[in-house]
């Protein structure tokens, strides 16, 4: 177990290093911080100095050491924009992305497993016929597709008269199909303050209704990726001998649905997930951008458009981390659903 | 007698308690989305449209801008040419800082000092050689040589609160400094005479103002409490905050969403036509057929402006003959677009390119308003005249270092004059390029007519606003007649907001809008 940590530990290590090294090998193609640092008709002396300040005239070599030393201290330097170091700026946004992501994770799971073992159990039933297309078509819209048309029905509102609004039916139709908005759309409204620089939406109704519309936009993207990955593991699970052994054994098919079947089932699914988790994380920056959602991912593109290289660099190091961080995570879960598997992968 | 004194005054107590519960009650708060916000509370520490919209709301100019480019007197209430060198103006009176401290013209004269030493304003405030504190209240600005523009220059000057920017901070750093990279004193506090106090700003998610209670002009019809200012980068995500009333004022509104918006009835749509010019580069030094006359006609004869404007641009944009948009300076009303394709291919075969060539172009492609579309129209026009256009299209994070190396034959730009008026377009846009003046800086024509730069020479001295505004028509002619770059359109300006907010008087083209004089309707 510590054997295993440790080997994360220099994973995490590594990874950080190679990020780095691509981060800023790629820099030059990233553009000219300055040009986004002054106005237009700043003149070129003035922009040269600023250059010659932020050392962006020394060579690669140079400034890579200079970044790689003040890293092992865990400093990575200013932002161009925040003016403060990055690290602080990354850990004011990282709330948000982080309860944004948590939220959606709570959505998959309280909904893909239900959907998910239903339809495995009932496969031909209409109800599962019915989440299997949607699932469908729900792989293929893209994420800001869908925060768009959520945002024009829930938070603009949409109404519809295709029926004769004269008569107490059509009226009462129109209203059916017709969305009312009000919920917000942009933003996280007036979180409150927990500690640090963690502010929440999750301590009031009012926080909540911020969350709703970009915490549905991002699990959309995987929602559809794990009703089906249940279903079919749940498939497999059933046809397996130990249910049919279990079945003739005359155990409750409840009992055999829910502690025999479903606990393999999760197996795969919780490694899965813990990788999908990770890439949610990466999905932010369309859902946030969409939202004005004030997390990471907005934070992210907004340093892109700037130029903002230090904190381009400490963001993709951090997104590296925290993929390892929710791998290694995972793995340790794994170990205690299925205590057969030895973290270290040597004979104990 | 006695009695009915005290009745009326009793009478009058009682209605002032009864008006005041209801003041204190209507508390209007204006909830706004721009596309960024300001990078730094520090006004001095970058020239863009985020921190003089910021300025506006913060502090107060010397003088500011009327729609009609006239000057409107704000902290200076009178201004007069003493010489051909020195401007004397008087200040206001029984004006307040939002630290408590009085305004006066030591103020003044400690601002024009700090805006010379920034980086980004410095080139602005060259000319001004010594300011001058004659009293309390009077301040004499001498210029190096005659400026015409000196008051077009007082619109940059908001006076800091020299008080409270003088001494040190904790750490031991000078409160006045001004960096751009990193931390300092004046990029996070902030006091200014303006209509509204930063009451809270946390850098990219919201900025808070309150109505600063001592502020000077109490004839302003303003009345607006509170601003809470959103940056909302994502154009459909604006006006979506618009139209479903999370938020009351919106700008830009996208050219894609103006009719949306117009459709609303309960948001309304206020567009003008602005003053930023969309033109396009023609490399003499890269392109051996662009150093005739001819043929970079020809290429303004082949390109259609009206017609980009109105289908492309949907009728956003007031397509351009030449730089100066209508109420400036050297605006020629002579000039119109000429787009004539006959006469367009007859001057490529009189320049012996009947078979035309091929060029190279870049364009950025999230910069101005349609900018990548605008080049696709422009190459797939020239195809008309037998020019065939290798184009590439940039993110501006990337497209302005290759604008610099002048990266390819033709290159897209828009530009808008830092001080309103004509010269600043010639000197950046048409100027023989000068690395050691800066002349020509953006230039990437490499164009170049020595009897403009003296006219332009002898118009940046005149003083004379008719033979001034004489001069600077003659250029745009003279730049007309060489076909000196290919002008295409003036980018509109849209803003919007709720029904009840009443925009229109206080928005104008330079795009500051005037929001301590904003009236939102109960």
């Amino acid at each position: 177990m510590i054997a295993f940590l440790i080997k994360r530990l220099f994973h995490a290590l590594l990874v950080m290093f190679v990020i780095s090294l691509i981060a800023f090998a790629i820099q030059d193609n990233l553009g000219d911080p300055v040009q986004q640092m002054v106005g237009q008709s700043v003149p070129e002396s003035e922009r040269a100095a600023l250059r010659e300040e932020l050392g962006l005239n020394d060579p690669f070599l140079v400034q890579y050491l200079r970044f790689a030393v003040n890293a092992t201290q865990f400093d990575f330097g200013y932002s161009y924009v925040f003016h403060e170091p990055t690290t602080q700026v990354i850990l004011r946004h990282l709330p948000a992305t982080l309860e944004l992501v948590f939220a959606s994770t709570l959505l998959i799971i309280l909904l893909s497993v239900p959907i998910g073992v239903y339809s495995a159990i009932k496969p031909r039933a209409w109800l599962s016929r019915f989440f299997m297309g949607v699932s469908i078509v729900g792989i293929s819209i893209p994420v800001f597709l869908t925060a768009i048309v959520l945002i024009q029905l829930f938070a603009i509102g949409m109404s519809w008269s295709p029926f004769p609004a004269d008569t107490s039916w059509g009226a009462w139709l129109n209203d059916l199909i017709s969305t009312e908005g009000g919920l917000p759309a942009y933003g996280r409204g007036n979180p409150e303050h927990v500690f640090g620089t963690w502010y929440t939406n999750f301590t009031s109704l009012k926080g909540l209704t911020y969350l709703i519309l970009p915490a549905i936009s991002l699990a959309s993207i995987m929602l559809p990726l794990f009703i089906r990955l249940i279903r079919a593991e749940m498939l497999e699970v059933l046809q397996s001998e130990y249910v049919k052994f279990a079945r003739a054994k005359g155990i409750s098919m409840r009992r055999i649905y829910f502690v025999h079947a479903l606990k393999n089932t999760m197996l795969p699914v919780i490694t899965v997930g813990g990788v999908q988790i990770g890439t949610l994380v990466a999905y932010t920056i369309l859902t946030e951008t969409v939202f004005q959602w004030p997390g990471m991912g907005l934070m992210f593109l907004d340093a892109i458009n700037r130029s903002d290289i230090p904190l381009i660099v400490t963001y993709l190091m951090i997104v590296g981390v925290i993929f390892v961080v929710t791998n290694t995570v995972v793995d340790l879960i794994y170990g205690l659903v299925n205590p057969t598997v030895k973290l270290t992968g040597k004979p104990a | 007698m006695f009695k009915k004194t005290l009745l009326a005054s009793a009478f009058g107590a009682a209605m002032l308690t009864a008006a005041l519960p209801q003041a204190a009650l209507a508390d209007n708060t204006l909830r706004m989305a721009y596309d960024a916000d300001p990078v730094s509370l520090d006004i001095h520490e970058q020239l863009s449209g985020g921190i003089l919209q910021l300025s506006h709301m913060v502090f107060d100019p010397l003088v500011r801008w009327t729609n009609d480019y006239q000057f409107e007197p704000r902290l200076a209430t009178e201004w007069e040419q003493v010489d051909d060198t020195t401007l004397r103006i008087k200040l206001r009176e029984g004006v307040k800082f939002h630290s408590g401290n009085d305004f006066t013209a030591k103020d003044v004269a400690w601002t024009i000092e700090r805006l010379q030493r920034s980086g980004d304003f410095k080139a602005i405030f060259e000319t001004i050689d010594s300011v001058n504190v004659v009293d309390d209240h009077t301040v004499e600005i001498v210029t190096k040589q005659p400026d015409p523009l000196l008051l077009n220059i007082a619109t940059y000057i908001f006076p800091m609160d020299s008080k409270f920017y003088s001494g040190e901070t904790d750490s031991g750093k000078a409160k006045d400094e001004i960096v751009k990279n990193g931390n300092s004193y004046a990029s996070t506090h902030v006091s200014g005479t303006g209509p509204f106090k930063v009451t809270g700003r946390q850098q990219g998610v919201k900025v808070e103002f309150e109505r600063f209670a001592d502020y000077w002009d109490t004839e302003s019809p303003g009345n607006v409490d509170h601003i809470v200012l959103t940056p909302i980068n994502e154009n459909a995500t604006r006006v979506s905050a618009l139209l479903s009333g999370d938020v009351d004022f919106i700008a830009p509104v996208p050219p894609n969403d103006l009719e949306r918006v117009e459709a609303d009835p309960d948001a309304k749509l206020v567009t003008m036509s602005g003053t930023r010019i969309i033109l396009l580069h023609m490399n003499q030094e890269r392109v051996e057929a662009f150093k005739d006359a001819r043929v970079r006609q020809a290429f303004t004869y082949a390109i259609n402006q009206e017609g980009i404007a109105s289908r492309l641009m949907k009728g956003f944009a007031t397509p351009a003959a030449q730089l100066s948009p209508e109420g400036y300076a050297g605006h020629n009303p002579d000039l119109t677009p000429r787009y004539d394709l006959e006469k367009a291919k007859e001057l490529m075969a009189e320049a012996g390119y009947e078979d035309g060539f091929s060029i190279t172009m870049m364009a950025p492609n999230n910069r101005y308003v349609n900018d990548a579309k605008i080049a696709q129209a422009v190459a797939a026009m020239l195809a008309k005249i037998n020019v065939r256009v290798d184009l590439k299209t940039l993110p501006k994070a990337q497209y302005w270092g290759e604008y610099d190396n002048r990266a390819a034959d033709m290159m897209l730009i828009g530009w808008h004059a830092d001080t309103e008026d004509s010269a600043n377009f010639f000197q950046y846009i048409t100027e023989c390029p000068n690395a050691e003046t800066g002349a020509g800086q953006y230039n990437a024509g490499n164009y170049c007519n020595p009897e403009l730069d003296k006219l332009l020479e002898q118009a940046n001295l005149e003083l004379d606003k008719d033979k001034r505004a004489d001069m600077l028509q003659q250029i745009e002619q003279g730049l007309y007649d060489d076909a000196a770059f290919v002008p295409l359109h003036w980018q509109d300006l849209a803003w919007a907001s709720a029904n009840n907010a009443d925009i229109e008087p206080i928005l104008n083209v330079m795009n500051f809008p005037y929001l301590g004089d904003l009236v939102i309707e109960e």
